[in-house]
């Protein structure tokens, strides 16, 4: 890497904070409640649109990991999200009527609220149906990894996307308000996840999954992106380029270990296949506001009609992060 | 009253105040020194919490940077201290602010009541030293150092660098060997006074001061001068990893710290409420007097390094994506490549699953789908038999596929029909046994039914890819183990190349092939050749076929293909 794509690289992030501080007039507070974050806070950020569904298991989770403020973009709710985070007395939220899309699929928000409030402190970028784990989440609460990262001045933690989805076509099992949806969609594909390197901004591209092998068998290139970065020690400098998938300045990127070992990492359950996906991929078509012209719901769409299953009988089932780790999707790297 | 603790805090003063209460409850004096960096607020906190309780002092503050003489000059303070405001201690135990005691204090007391006359303290000349972080050893004590390791780097590294160009070294004090060691140690008063009135201690002092890391080695090198019972151990379970920072203990450590039967532990996660709650608490059962024994948490924190620094042979993921060898192994285990046993024999691939005992697939690079054993379309760890997908990373399907079988020996069938993008992965690929018979590709369309002057084209273009590809799996640079017969060669005694090739992929089986794989009918197959020949095109790959002497009749059709001895 010259002087002058580093330097090329720079202007961009300072582009992508212009972008997003131009962006912070499109955010409306509707619960402004981030006097109560105390320095060292974990904060969760997320934008969403139409989730009220998810949020109560989706707060109930990241309460227990040990997060101390949400700070939502909502994007034009009607079924209430809204009014039913605004309630909450640990979550600020801000709403707009703007594009999705032309904020970068709500990057540009983010950036902007992390950049405002995120700076000096620990911040994990989730969307609503992802969930994280990462190594002893079961016996340590989120604060002793970050501690540990702390202690060993890494300043951004990987968590590949892990499509977990249920035993037969996903309407099959109604999600109910509340429940913990890795009860039905608890099977994943354990090995098929290939990567390879972004020259540019030095990250992994990981592609694969149940998605690849089912709905992008003819286009492989087309699959959706699995690498993510979501947990990061804020510094109001940074910036996410393209939804977590990955960072500037580029070292934050480097969350692999090039020379033969393993760095700690996690992994993000991702709970999209539950039965409100049919619904959602129609209005998503409806709306056009997803990545690449929407090609990735178009094609969920067309594979819809023939209302697939991703389960085969390789299938994991999901149990815990230590089997997660057996299989090599995530490790612990030296964190013992 | 015969052991003292010296505690040195900059962090978590909460837990320290804690451990301290525990410890003056239970008759062990102690002296508290706080990092001079640390707020007035948290610091009368402390004092406030430690408020009336006996035999609790705080020794006067110094900055304690990491690596630099404040932690010393910290500890003379709080020892002397010590052995002057407590007349009635023996053993000066000294321990940081994130130490936890894991035995009750009566343990620890009939055991040092036990050793009178010895020290603990790890001590160990800097040859013996594997531990070192950043190569400085015998340097640390022959080199200036006024620039600060965390806050300065460059200017350390750089005036490391100089003086090692210019030769500089420090002269160090005649009757001083150093040593070094974990900064953890628990002295008797004799040695400790000894070391801290010393009248040459001024001049110690100033050679330490430049020192880098004294803490590590002012007391280890002292105490060879004055004592006469040198213990080279640490009583402190506290161990560090391969950057030198140490671990962190949290509460799913408690069974691991309950049977290490260490006294002491550091360093302890501020939040592990647990671990504080537990060993802090009056009925934690007595054991019986063991020896300390960290061998458990040792082995624990040694393959934590390991994974972090080798990581898991054969696999890439988000996390770990190795360059160019710096793989560790490029796939997870040993697997078999057969080029042309399957155009030889008839059913091979069922023959040689019999014989082994492994998972035989076919062409796994083959251009209509992946052949995956029993034409399974999806395999194991949800592989696709896509080929778009395969070839879309090549790499990536053959390291997945090797990961997810691991413990299971794979083999398939290759040939230049087949992409051949894959070919200088297996030949670099130390895991890969390649056997080779060349030409073999040239069967196949002897028995088509098709226009000569198609097979003719075709036969030209198979032979120019598995010439290339023979070439790369001759190059100087290959890996893997590589077998390559002509036709030719192999048909005219196929058993012993079989046999070897088995014996190394089951070699605990030490029996001899009695069933040999069905060969195809090759009558006529040297008048083939010498048509290709006759239109123009040279087969030079299958070996010397004379023009009409046809192959052996046995290893044909015809007649079982039992191999009688």
């Amino acid at each position: 890497m010259g002087i002058l794509s580093s330097y090329q690289l720079r202007l961009a992030r300072k582009r992508w904070r212009i972008r997003a501080f131009r962006k912070r007039r499109e955010l409306k507070p509707v619960a402004d409640r981030t006097g109560a974050i105390r320095s060292g806070d974990l904060l969760l950020f997320s934008t969403l649109r139409n989730e009220k569904v998810r949020m109560p298991y989706f707060l109930r989770y990241y309460r227990d990991l040990g997060i101390d403020h949400f700070l939502f973009v909502d994007n034009d709710s009607e079924d209430g999200s809204r009014e039913y985070l605004a309630a909450q007395p640990d979550v600020s939220v801000w709403t707009t009527r703007a594009s999705y899309k032309r904020a970068r699929f709500g990057v540009d928000w983010l950036n902007w609220l992390q950049m405002r409030y995120g700076h000096g402190h620990w911040s994990l970028v989730v969307d609503s149906d992802e969930f994280f784990v990462y190594p002893f989440c079961d016996t340590r609460p989120l604060r002793a990894l970050t501690d540990w990262l702390d202690a060993s001045s890494i300043k951004s933690f990987s968590a590949m996307l892990l499509d977990m989805y249920p035993k037969g076509p996903f309407g099959e099992h109604a999600y109910r308000e509340g429940t913990d949806p890795f009860e039905t969609a608890q099977w994943f594909d354990s090995g098929n996840y290939t990567m390879s390197k972004n020259r540019k901004f030095g990250n992994l591209w990981i592609q694969g999954g149940p998605r690849a092998r089912t709905f992008f068998t003819d286009a492989p290139e087309r699959a959706p992106a699995l690498n993510k970065i979501p947990l990061v020690k804020w510094h109001r400098d940074y910036a996410y380029v393209s939804s977590t998938h990955m960072l500037l300045p580029r070292g934050l990127n480097l969350v692999y270990d090039e020379w033969g070992g393993e760095k700690a990492s996690g992994c993000l359950l991702h709970a999209k296949f539950l039965d409100t996906f049919a619904h959602k991929a129609a209005e998503e078509m409806a709306r056009k506001q997803h990545y690449a012209n929407s090609h990735e719901y178009r094609a969920y769409q067309e594979g819809l009609a023939a209302s697939p299953d991703f389960w085969c009988k390789w299938s994991e089932k999901y149990i815990n992060w230590r089997q997660l780790e057996i299989l090599g999707l995530m490790s612990k790297g030296n964190w013992a | 009253m015969s052991v003292g603790f010296v505690m040195l805090c900059h962090t978590a003063l909460g837990r320290a105040a804690q451990v301290a209460r525990y410890w003056a409850d239970h008759g062990c004096p102690v002296v508290i020194h706080v990092d001079k960096r640390v707020s007035k607020s948290a610091l009368r906190r402390m004092t406030r919490d430690l408020e009336g309780v006996p035999d609790i002092r705080f020794s006067p503050r110094h900055a304690c940077e990491w690596g630099s003489w404040g932690l010393v000059a910290a500890t003379q303070a709080a020892a002397t201290m010590m052995l002057h405001e407590f007349p009635g201690v023996r053993h000066v135990y000294l321990a940081s602010g994130s130490c936890l005691p894991l035995r009750p204090v009566e343990e620890l007391v009939a055991y040092l009541d036990e050793r009178p006359k010895t020290d603990f303290i790890e001590s160990v000349t800097t040859e013996d030293v594997g531990w070192t972080i950043g190569g400085l050893n015998i340097e640390r004590f022959t080199l200036r150092f006024p620039f600060s390791w965390r806050k300065q780097r460059r200017l350390f590294d750089g005036y490391v660098r100089l003086q090692r160009r210019v030769r500089y070294r420090r002269r160090i004090p005649p009757a001083l060997v150093p040593h070094l060691g974990s900064q953890w140690w628990c002295l008797t008063r004799q040695t400790l006074s000894a070391i801290l009135e010393d009248p040459e201690r001024p001049v110690y002092d100033r050679y330490f001061r430049k020192v880098w890391i004294p803490d590590e080695s002012y007391f280890q090198t002292l105490v060879r001068q004055v004592s006469v019972n040198v213990e080279s151990r640490s009583l402190t379970l506290s161990k560090f990893d391969f950057q030198g920072k140490p671990h962190i203990f949290y509460d799913d450590h408690l069974q691991l710290l309950r049977r290490s039967d260490c006294f002491v532990a550091r360093k302890i996660w501020p939040h592990a409420d647990k671990l504080y709650r537990i060993f802090l608490s009056d009925d934690l059962a007595r054991q019986p007097a063991a020896e300390p024994n960290p061998g458990k948490i040792d082995r624990l924190f040694a393959k934590a390094v390991e994974r972090r620094t080798k990581g898991r042979a054969g696999l890439y993921m988000q996390s770990r994506f190795p360059n160019l060898d710096w793989e560790n192994g490029m796939t997870a285990a040993p697997y078999s490549v057969f080029e042309g046993f399957s155009d030889l024999f008839e059913n091979f691939d069922i023959w040689l699953g019999k014989v082994t005992g492994s998972r035989v697939h076919g062409h796994l690079f083959a251009p209509d789908r992946v052949e995956f054993a029993g034409g399974e379309t999806v395999y194991n760890g949800a592989l696709s038999d896509s080929p778009a997908l395969r070839d879309y990373n090549l790499r990536g399907f053959m390291g997945n596929l090797m990961w997810n079988t691991r413990g299971e020996r794979q083999c398939f069938q290759f040939g230049p029909r087949d992409n051949q993008k894959i070919g200088p992965f297996l030949a670099r690929d130390p895991n890969a046994q390649v056997s080779v018979i060349s030409g073999a590709w040239a069967v196949p369309l002897f028995h088509s039914n098709r226009n000569f002057g198609d097979i003719r084209k075709e036969a030209a273009r198979l032979q120019k890819i598995e010439a290339d590809h023979l070439a790369q799996l001759r190059s100087l640079h290959v890996k893997a183990r590589v077998r390559i017969w002509t036709l030719a060669e192999f048909i005219e005694n196929p058993m012993e190349p079989l046999q070897t090739i088995i014996d190394e992929i089951s070699p605990r089986s030490s029996r001899r092939l009695t069933e040999a794989p069905r060969m195809s009918d090759l009558v006529g197959f040297g008048q083939f050749l010498q048509n290709l020949r006759n239109q123009g095109m040279q087969p030079v790959l299958m070996g010397d076929f004379p023009a009409g002497d046809d192959p052996r009749p046995s290893t044909t059709r015809r007649g079982r293909p039992y191999l009688v001895k």
